[in-house]
């Protein structure tokens, strides 16, 4: 039986959400064709404590590459490593789609010599053949592609598969680098999380969007604060927004920016361009609040208020507050 | 300096695709098409480079059917100096397969940067840039959105979800570009009538072999028309309410 390999991405020692629906997909494919799942592992000193997370989501073995070198995302010495390890024989490989994994994927599949599917949000395994989904065109059409390849690699869109529960054993093994860390060309110098500690755009269930009906980048406490009374929100923004410098470039969503599909989208002074609808269009429930009630942004929105941002805004945020405290 | 950027010709997005009856491609009549929005970003920050330099030249290439010409002389006339069309009528989805046909025309240009963008806004795969620098065997920064080339070394910020981290090589190498470096000047009369004397070349694409086999497009399922709640703060119980009871979000 052919295994199935798990990369558990980790951004400055914590795992990310993305790592766990990768082990969690890997497990799904192991248990239909009968194979084990190895998780890999890879980061700073101690990284190796998370390995009975992944056991938790199902590894049957949790590979470890721990070092100095691997503190920051180190490109080339993961792709090498990753790559020798599925010239061992596994039938399938899982990553995240994330900023890191489409960088990683891409190099480790050009390595092995084989084809990739990127930000996948369906597959079915059968016999010999792999069939995904694959948004593209802004996310207005959905691709289906037949990849063949003997092993197939994947990344997956955030949220496409979520993290189940499903302990195994977890055999800690620690690996070694392919190539020599000292070889590596290109050398990420820093990570800067401006979020730290917090849900980023690419996990958190509930997104909090601001637009330019905020007026100034103050305002975006209004938003903040709401995100907060979430206890589970990621701040985002309209490239109007980001523009301003009123937030990060790696807030901005859209066309140009993060494609994002949480569970709740709450757009605040967005008027629904079509460069912004593309990135989060996909998003299961959509509320807008907007003084315009001719905004386009309530064409797509489940729920509107119309009105002022600066009312609307700290009375939702302290009716939310209330909902979680009764809930 | 010699600089080399990969674009693609993509519809314009914002439009309400229909699918070809074939359900392997959108149906074309009636849309817009130009260079897909990162590699417009890849071709201005291209142009400046060589601008800043006052020496240099920015060769653009694009593979696919005769109609990419329109695209690489639009390239030229912002501001690049030669074009390559590397002629394969079919569409291809294969983000390998392109990247092998553009590592083949890459390989022995003698190029100090070659740039891509992000990723093509049609097939979204975000893999060709990285692939084909992997094929050259040439050290790759991907997703960029700051850019500092000097002394033969390359600073790059990295954009992640809500962070980013600062990344190096050195010359040659290979970026792929995000939004935030610059966007692309529109081309002046001057430099629409310079484009047309400019050199294109047209050569057969050496297409790896296809794996990743597009078997169909489909419109995603329509969202519900939206429904305004009402006006104001007042509004806000009944949002909670649905929020709480309907959508099960909170
Ligand atoms: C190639 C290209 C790529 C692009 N990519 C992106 C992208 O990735 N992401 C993106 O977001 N945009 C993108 N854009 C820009 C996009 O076209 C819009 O310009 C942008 O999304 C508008 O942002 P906005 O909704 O914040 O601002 P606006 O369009 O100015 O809308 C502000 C809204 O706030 C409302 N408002 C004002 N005051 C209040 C108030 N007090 N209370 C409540 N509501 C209020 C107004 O009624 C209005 O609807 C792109 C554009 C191009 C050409
Ligand atoms: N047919 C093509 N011709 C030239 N460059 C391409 C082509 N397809 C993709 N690219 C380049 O690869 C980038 C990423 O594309 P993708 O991996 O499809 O998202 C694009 O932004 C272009 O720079």
């Amino acid at each position: 039986m052919a295994n199935i390999f798990a990369f558990a991405e980790t951004r400055l020692g914590e795992l990310r959400r993305a790592g766990l629906e990768a082990v969690t997909a890997a497990r799904r494919v192991a248990d239909q064709t009968g194979g084990q799942v190895h998780a890999m592992l890879a980061g700073g000193p101690g990284i190796g404590a998370l390995a009975p997370k992944l056991a938790a989501h199902g590894a049957d073995v949790v590979l470890v590459l721990e070092g100095d070198a691997y503190a920051n995302y180190n490109p080339e010495v993961l792709a090498a490593t990753v790559a020798a390890r599925l010239a061992s024989g596994y039938r399938a490989a899982f990553f995240a789609a994330s900023a890191q994994g489409h960088d990683q994927v891409a190099r480790t599949a050009a390595k092995c010599k084989l084809p990739y599917a990127s930000d996948v949000t369906e597959f079915v395994f059968a016999g010999d053949s792999v069939t995904v989904k694959h948004p593209g065109y802004t996310n207005k059409i959905v691709q289906t592609f037949v990849l063949k390849a003997p092993v197939a690699i994947i990344s997956l869109r955030a949220g496409a598969v979520l993290p189940v529960e499903n302990a195994k054993a977890g055999t800690v093994e620690t690996i070694a680098p392919a190539i020599d860390p000292a070889t590596a060309r290109v050398k990420v110098t820093s990570t800067e999380a401006g979020n730290r500690g917090k849900l980023d755009l690419g996990e958190a269930p509930v997104i909090i969007a601001g637009g330019r009906g905020l007026k100034e980048a103050a305002n975006f406490a209004l938003v903040e604060n709401l995100a907060a009374a979430f206890g589970n929100a990621a701040v985002g923004a309209t490239r109007a927004v980001t523009d301003e410098g009123w937030r990060p470039h790696s807030d901005q969503i859209g066309q140009t920016g993060r494609l994002v599909s949480p569970d709740l989208y709450v757009a605040c002074g967005i008027s629904g361009a079509i460069q912004h609808l593309a990135g989060m269009r996909t998003s299961k429930c959509i509320v807008a609040i907007n003084k315009d009630k001719e905004a386009p942004i309530f064409k797509v929105a489940d729920y509107g208020i119309v009105g002022d941002v600066m009312e609307v805004l700290p009375a939702l945020t302290e009716a939310v507050k209330a909902a979680k405290a009764g809930a | 300096m010699k600089i080399a950027v990969c674009i693609k010709r993509v519809p314009d997005m914002d439009v309400r695709f229909k699918i070809a009856p074939s359900g392997l491609t959108v149906d074309e009549s009636g849309l817009k098409f130009d260079m897909s929005d990162f590699d417009g970003y890849a071709v201005e920050v291209a142009v400046q480079i060589t601008e800043k330099l006052g020496a240099g030249e920015v060769t653009v290439i694009s593979l696919g059917a005769d109609n990419v010409q329109e695209t690489l002389r639009k390239a030229l006339s912002i501001g690049a100096h030669k074009a390559v069309q590397l002629k394969h009528d079919a569409p291809v989805s294969d983000g390998y397969a392109i990247a092998t046909a553009l590592a083949a025309e890459l390989q022995g240009g003698g190029y100090d940067l070659v740039m891509f963008g992000r990723m093509a806004v049609d097939t979204q795969n975000r893999s060709t840039g990285v692939l084909t620098a992997e094929l050259l065997g040439m050290p790759v920064i991907s997703a960029i959105s700051k850019l500092d080339v000097e002394n033969g070394m390359v600073k790059a910020r990295r954009e992640l979800e809500g962070a980013f981290e600062l990344v190096e090589t050195s010359l040659p190498a290979v970026v792929t570009i995000d939004e935030g470096i610059a966007r692309p000047r529109y081309p002046s009369l001057k430099g629409i009538m310079a484009a047309k004397k400019k050199p294109l070349e047209v050569k057969p694409a050496q297409l790896g072999e296809q794996r990743y086999v597009l078997e169909k497009l489909e419109l995603p399922a329509e969202r519900a028309a939206g429904r305004i709640i009402g006006e104001g703060k007042d509004a806000v119980p009944e949002l909670v309410r649905l929020l709480k009871e309907e959508a099960k979000v909170l």
